[in-house]
């Protein structure tokens, strides 16, 4: 831990440095991979944390399917951030609710007390729990099995997710007749068609 | 990107092992990190690679909008449906402990929801980036 310290303060003041870097850029191609990276370290604070899942989730969503959608999304506007002048007002309304998280993180107990609530009321239930069914990682358990009822629910929002993009940019497909379906075969007049 | 050989080399030797790595998170998630929200990402990052690289009409051959569409409602009726296999065999709403003896039914019962999740997640992804990469090209 004692060599973990620093490096856990050389990380987070990167990921401060990526964050006003982004704010700052005009280039959005940059602030796109900037993102990206800013996952990536996230990634690597939270391997230090030995939240290993976690790490997995945001290297893998942040850094990967997340910086390729910034890409997509590019693609259909302009590289470059039009010239706007400082405003103050959004300005103070970020540093108002950056203050308020910070605020909020005073009442939370040290990061690895052995007193915090986390490692009394129900860890060990779960600990055995998984023991007891023999599934080692007790993450898998806590989320497909103790929380199955949340797991389902996030899947749905993944579903809702992806049903209304499909809806949104998917919309202007004409059906093939009137008052046949109202997404067509998209096979026929799909996303690949280059009319 | 089609003229880049280098793209073109690198990400047919990558796709493969991306596949691969993901069904080994898909299935290895009750043993180590990983599960069906992380294979699934996987999953269909392999596809976007090969959408990016080789054009969005090779990668909807081998994996078709229809089929994207489909898998996307398909994961969430299977995790659903593993609650109501529950329900009808007498149990609670996803409660594993009556799908088998012992503790194989909690080994199921977690086998078969993150396969739910890993099926949404990889379809949903791919089709965000179809409908995307769909739009650039009009």
């Amino acid at each position: 831990m004692i060599l973990g310290v620093p490096i856990e303060l050389l990380l987070f003041l990167i990921l401060v440095a990526i964050a006003v870097v982004v704010a700052r850029l005009r280039d959005l191609f940059a602030a796109a991979m900037l993102t990206g990276i800013f996952s990536l370290v996230s990634a690597g604070l939270f391997v230090l944390m030995d939240a290993v899942d976690v790490a997995f989730t945001e290297a893998a969503v942040g850094a990967g399917i997340a910086t390729v959608l910034f890409l997509g999304t590019l693609s259909l506007t302009e590289r470059h951030e039009r010239q706007q002048k400082t405003r103050l007002l959004p300005f103070l309304v970020v540093g108002l609710t950056g203050a308020a998280l910070l605020y909020g993180t005073v009442d939370m107990p040290a990061y690895g007390d052995v007193d915090a609530p986390l490692h009394n009321d129900l860890t060990d239930e779960f600990v055995h729990g998984s023991e007891h069914i023999e599934i080692p990682n007790v993450v898998t358990t806590v989320l497909a099995s103790y929380r199955s009822y949340d797991t389902l629910g996030e899947t749905t929002v993944i579903f809702t997710a992806a049903v209304g993009v499909m809806i949104l940019l998917g919309g202007q497909r004409r059906p093939r007749r009137k008052g046949d379906e109202l997404l067509p075969d998209p096979d026929e007049t799909g996303a690949g068609d280059p009319s | 990107m089609r003229d880049k050989i280098i793209l073109r080399v690198v990400s047919k030797a990558l796709i493969p092992p991306i596949f691969l790595f993901a069904l080994y998170v898909q299935f290895h998630g009750d043993f180590g990190p990983g599960g069906g929200f992380q294979a699934g990402v996987l999953f269909a990052a392999g596809f976007v690679l090969y959408g990016l690289i080789f054009g969005l009409d090779a990668v909807q051959q081998v994996f078709p909008p229809k089929a994207v569409e489909v898998g996307t409602a398909l994961g969430v009726l299977l995790y659903a449906g593993v609650g109501v296999a529950g329900l009808l065999l007498g149990g609670n709403f996803l409660d594993y402990n009556v799908l088998g003896h012992g503790h194989h039914g909690q080994h199921w019962g977690i086998l078969l929801v993150e396969l739910g999740v890993g099926v949404t997640v990889t379809c949903a992804m791919t089709a965000i980036f179809y409908f995307f990469a769909g739009r650039a090209q009009k």
